[in-house]
């Protein structure tokens, strides 16, 4: 973290770097009433149905209350009547912009259910999907949480490089955002001729073109402003209520599954999880911009790893899971992902149960809103990345 | 609307109003779901819709011409979109961006999820797909100034739709043009 210089408090009210000393007026008993602020759920500071009861004293935020549900899809109980064929073009709509990592964990659910081995180049596959798909989220968050903070410029830069992957994955999954690429046993079909070529050449486009987001987002003095400083989370509150992901990572946990519990080929390669200081705003966004780097590397690693052979393995008719339950979790773009995977030998899963990380991770706005200025409260919200439909499912 | 809302207006004086009219659709984006991740993708560089003179910075559905209702619609949040509509001032417009938005999508079995927003409020373009490339909507949005062109804006003050298109299964936009 030398890269971070030491944090200033920004003074409520004052430009950086300057006092501003205030004098209360009267004895402090004049009767005041608090005023409640609703926000949202149709609002544009909170990317998505995302509603947020604001208990306002003054400008100041004194409590914060979030209110989910306005994106409830039924996910749980829809995937009750799907097979597991079906299920991942399911599921890989709840958190839409991690469409590729979803799928992936209700595939090793049912694999590892099926105690099924899944060809080499498969795995690999993958691994390189799964990273490209993490960029193509952090992208989209740091476009939006500069909009939000009031910078358009920033979301221009990221679709740039979102619509290059994005090309990319589709050429190979005939998706943009809901890849259905990962089968039990495997992936749909084999990448393309030429695929590793231009996946190569846009991983070395998008290395070069990560310094203007540095230029243009976290080396800009405004946003320094908007984020030193503002909303920190601790370590313990975080661990408390089960925040993972950059989230995480910028209270200085290094805790990410492709690490501590590697699944697919993780353990093989070298997987770097940056982490933060002081777990505030700026913090969070800089793991999140830094975790585009490391999923480069992982990129450039797998893209020597990829073995030759079958992406695919024989499958019955009806996939049938045995009786039993699991539990796998993968590293999601926002954090952790938990699939617990119930099934009575039948056709369809018992129980499908999702651990999704924006879930958990929006928790922590109440803690981190209460003392805020009413500013910073749509600066703390966005810099807690979660997605609506993976709060709601 | 003054006068508008009770006489005809002749032909060149409703062709130029037309014109003008469809080519400054502020629009307002109902983000709901992943559709609403394609939507902002046509609004950035690529595929760049305010070239098609649609513009996405409305402050809100007061200042709209164009709802754009993207994702999913889910019971809990009907009552919203149909207030936000309301609040939208006539000549107004809809186009439902994706399956989710059109019927349902994936959840058409979903006990939380409206089937289709077109149950709540009056559509103008149906767009296919889960979710529908940038492209589809620009053919979208190009469908919707079609219509403009050949609007009589009496009839739709008045309240009288033209039946609502669907990209993909209605007869080309050239038919459909010379038809009304
Ligand atoms: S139509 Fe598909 S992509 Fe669009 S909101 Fe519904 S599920 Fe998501």
């Amino acid at each position: 973290m030398s890269e971070l210089e030491t944090k200033e408090r920004i003074q409520p009210g004052s430009a950086p770097g300057e006092d501003v000393a205030f004098e209360i007026i009267g004895d402090g008993d004049f009767p005041t009433t608090d005023m409640s602020l609703s926000i949202g759920p149709a609002h544009p500071a909170t990317h998505g149905v995302f509603r947020i009861v604001l208990e306002m004293d003054g400008e100041r935020v004194k409590r914060a209350t979030p209110v989910i549900g306005y994106m409830h899809r039924g996910f749980e109980k829809l995937a009750e009547y799907r097979d597991y064929r079906q299920i991942k073009a399911l599921v890989n709509r709840h958190d839409w912009l991690s469409g590729f990592s979803n799928e992936l964990g209700v595939a090793l659910a049912v694999e590892t259910m099926l105690e099924m081995e899944v060809p080499d180049r498969a795995q690999w596959i993958r691994m390189l999907m799964a990273e490209w798909n993490r960029i193509l989220n952090h992208l989209m968050f740091i476009g939006s949480y500069a909009l939000e903070l009031g910078a358009i410029t920033p979301m221009f830069y990221a679709f740039r490089e979102r619509d290059d992957i994005q090309a990319l994955m589709e050429s190979a999954t005939g998706g943009r955002l809901h890849f259905t690429y990962n089968q039990v046993g495997g992936l749909k079909i084999d990448l393309p001729k030429g695929f590793l070529q231009e996946s190569r050449r846009i991983s070395t486009q998008v290395r070069e073109r990560l310094p203007d987001y540095d230029d243009l987002v976290l080396g800009n003095e405004i946003f320094h402003g908007r984020t030193k400083g503002v909303g920190p989370l601790s370590t313990d509150v975080a661990l408390s209520i089960g925040v993972t992901g950059p989230t995480l990572h910028a209270t200085g946990v290094p805790e990410d599954s492709r690490v501590t519990e590697p699944y697919l080929k993780y353990g093989e390669i070298d997987v770097k999880v940056p982490v933060g200081e002081n777990g505030d705003a700026f913090d969070r966004f800089y793991c999140l911009l830094r975790r585009i780097d490391a999923s480069l590397d992982i990129i450039d690693q797998v893209h020597d790893h990829i073995p030759a052979g079958p992406v695919n393995s024989k499958l019955p008719k009806m996939v049938k899971a045995p009786e039993g339950a699991t539990y796998v979790r993968t590293e999601n773009p926002l954090g952790q992902l938990g699939y617990w995977l119930e099934s009575d030998g039948g056709r369809t899963p018992w129980r499908l149960k999702m651990r999704t990380p924006s879930f958990s991770n929006v928790q922590a706005i109440p803690h981190l809103m209460e003392g805020a200025l009413l500013p910073d409260a749509i600066s703390i919200l966005g810099s807690v990345f979660f997605v609506v439909g993976d709060i709601d499912r | 609307m003054g006068l508008m809302d009770q006489v005809e207006l002749p032909q060149p004086v409703k062709y130029v109003f037309n014109w003008g009219r469809k080519y400054s659709l502020w629009c307002f984006n109902f983000g709901l779901a992943c559709c609403a991740i394609e939507f902002i993708a046509a609004s950035t560089s690529r595929h760049d819709f305010i070239r098609h003179g649609v513009i996405p910075f409305a402050h809100g559905p007061r200042q709209a011409d164009l709802l754009v209702v993207s994702g999913t619609l889910t019971d809990k949040m009907a009552p919203a979109v149909k207030r936000l509509y309301e609040e939208m001032a006539e000549p107004k417009y809809v186009i439902s961006f994706g399956s989710c938005a059109n019927c349902g999508g994936p959840y058409w079995d979903s006990y939380s999820v409206t089937k289709g927003v077109d149950q709540i409020i009056p559509v103008d373009v149906y767009v296919p797909g889960c979710p529908p490339r940038p492209e589809a909507l620009l053919d979208g949005i190009i469908a919707l100034q079609h219509r403009i062109q050949n609007e009589s804006l009496k009839d739709r003050i008045a309240g009288r739709r033209l039946d609502p298109v669907t990209l993909g299964a209605d007869a080309p936009l050239a038919l459909e043009g010379s038809s009304s």
